[in-house]
């Protein structure tokens, strides 16, 4: 029983004591970064749809999304996007870039393992939830959707 | 009884320190011994870098010892990779008697512990005792793969790269191990694995506590009180801990973590693993003691001992701490060591061969046997 009084006051004081991330430069940083990568996006979308005419929307869109998704992970086999998401924070995680990320780092970092179990096994440990979640979710919307 | 004064004369003949490029800019870059410029160290995995970093502490400890490697009558140290695998593998290549410990990052200091105890009962002569961290192997096995873009929290701290090897021995030095204090594991309910600071600072108060006591001491009698790597938050902690226990660390309580990097690096709260105090005691400490600038040290590393897959399971963070007192040795070495005809094996720093030489002395060394 002191044990756990003792446990919760040393808690309690340690939290007083942790510096806070201060959010205002956070979210700064985070804008410009995320608002770039965006610009970036549809530069490539107005530059394939100015070429390919022939292209409907949604394929340039899918060729835009290619492109972003390519150039993440060159910047991440070549160790520049750790230090650009470090930076951004939030702005590189949201944009598909940060998902992009976060697959070719441990298929990268794991290769030393080997192609089964080094990058096969591992290169979902970081993005495995976000793929789960998004099929749990679209399963779910799809009953709702049928019965609605 | 926690603390073991060793009752005959138990001497740290020499230390050797190496560390990686980010700490060698750090402000102790003139104490280390060897700056790596790559921390691959040319091998192909950060696994096979850290057991190469170890080996290659130990060949240069003893080397720069005057001493063989057949003087040496074991190894005792560990390391932060799971099955301490650093450790056991540089064992494989220098074919000498191995004793492996784990305590996180209080290895240094448990291993040094025990090598005095080990010169002091006469079981062994001289014995190398030696611990390290690599930062791209410590964040593979604990963290995020090394090139994710993630943030980190202001709490965080940054695993060294480096290590240390000190020469425990009964040939009279300057540097004498005069107290041993092994700590007890204390848990005071944190469990962020990115707050080690605060997870360890209540074991490192125990101990620190415990060894004044029973060594009946006081704070102002040390020079300088070295914890290992509680880093910026971990040592206030341990400050306002120690006040509680109405013993107050002044000027002379430093923190390995807080020294070993430049403050304009972004390591956060600062550095960490075993490696940390292993080479700030090996470098800084060692030099300022056979300078006789530092009379009487305490250096007290202190280790989080969780694993990754307790922590996911909710688990609190346990932390140790284990004291080791080094004073300094008032009799003359060198004129002992006249008397004891060993002046021959004494080296100086620039004797010490490259890296390169040794690794190949050892190999022929290694195939005779």
């Amino acid at each position: 029983m002191d044990k756990e009084k003792r446990n919760v006051n040393y808690n309690i004081y340690v939290e007083s004591k942790v510096p806070k991330t201060r959010a205002w430069p956070s979210l700064i940083k985070a804008f410009i970064l995320g608002g770039a990568i965006c610009a970036i996006g549809q530069g490539f979308f107005d530059l394939y749809t100015y070429f390919f005419p022939s292209l409907s929307e949604s394929e340039v869109s899918t060729c835009m999304l290619m492109t972003i998704i390519f150039i993440t992970c060159l910047l991440t086999g070549i160790g520049v996007y750790d230090v650009i998401g470090a930076w951004g924070g939030a702005g590189s995680v949201i944009p598909i870039t940060g998902f992009s990320n976060s697959i070719s780092s441990p298929a990268i970092e794991f290769k030393k393992e080997g192609i089964i179990y080094g990058i096969c096994v591992k290169m979902f440990t970081i993005a495995g939830p976000v793929i789960v979640c998004g099929v749990v979710g679209s399963i779910i919307c799809g009953f709702i959707g049928y019965f609605i | 009884m926690q603390t073991y004064k060793l009752k005959n004369k138990v001497y740290i003949l020499e230390g050797f320190s190496m560390v990686g490029p980010l700490e060698g800019k750090g402000p102790l870059k003139d104490y280390f011994d060897y700056i790596i410029q790559d921390d691959t160290l040319k091998e192909k995995t950060f696994e096979k870098s850290e057991r190469k970093l170890l080996y290659d502490l130990i060949i240069n400890a003893v080397d720069k010892a005057g001493l063989k490697m057949s003087d040496i009558d074991f190894f005792i140290g560990g390391d932060l990779l799971n099955q301490i695998v650093s450790s056991s593998f540089a064992a494989r290549e220098l074919n000498l008697p191995f004793i492996g410990l784990y305590s996180a990052c209080a290895t240094m200091t448990e291993s040094l512990a025990i090598s005095g105890i080990f010169v002091d009962n006469k079981i062994a002569n001289n014995i190398v005792a030696s611990t390290c961290t690599h930062f791209s192997s410590a964040e593979r096995q604990y963290r995020f793969p090394l090139e994710l873009g993630n943030q980190r929290p202001p709490t965080a701290q940054w695993t060294i790269t480096g290590g240390g090897a000190s020469i425990v021995s009964n040939i009279p030095s300057k540097i004498r191990i005069n107290a041993v204090t092994f700590g007890k594991v204390i848990d005071y309910g944190i469990s962020d694995v990115n707050n080690m600071g605060a997870a360890m600072a209540p074991a490192a108060c125990d101990t620190i506590k415990l060894h004044l006591k029973n060594t009946n001491h006081k704070v102002s009698d040390y020079d300088i009180i070295l914890t290992g790597d509680l880093g910026k938050l971990g040592s206030e902690i341990l400050i306002d801990l120690m006040e509680h226990e109405n013993i107050i660390l002044g000027q002379n309580y430093s923190d390995c973590g807080c020294m070993i990097y430049d403050k304009s690096e972004r390591v956060f709260m600062g550095g960490s693993g075993a490696g940390c105090s292993a080479s700030v005691l090996n470098s800084y400490v060692l030099y300022k003691m056979k300078k006789g600038d530092f009379k009487r040290v305490l250096v007290v590393s202190t280790g989080a001992l969780m694993s990754t897959t307790t922590s996911q399971q909710g688990d609190t963070i346990p932390g140790i701490a284990h004291a080791v007192e080094l004073v300094f040795n008032d009799l003359d070495a060198e004129k002992n060591r006249k008397k004891m005809g060993e002046t021959s094996r004494l080296k100086r720093k620039e004797d010490v061969k490259p890296l390169s030489n040794l690794k190949k002395t050892d190999k022929k060394k290694s195939k005779i046997n």
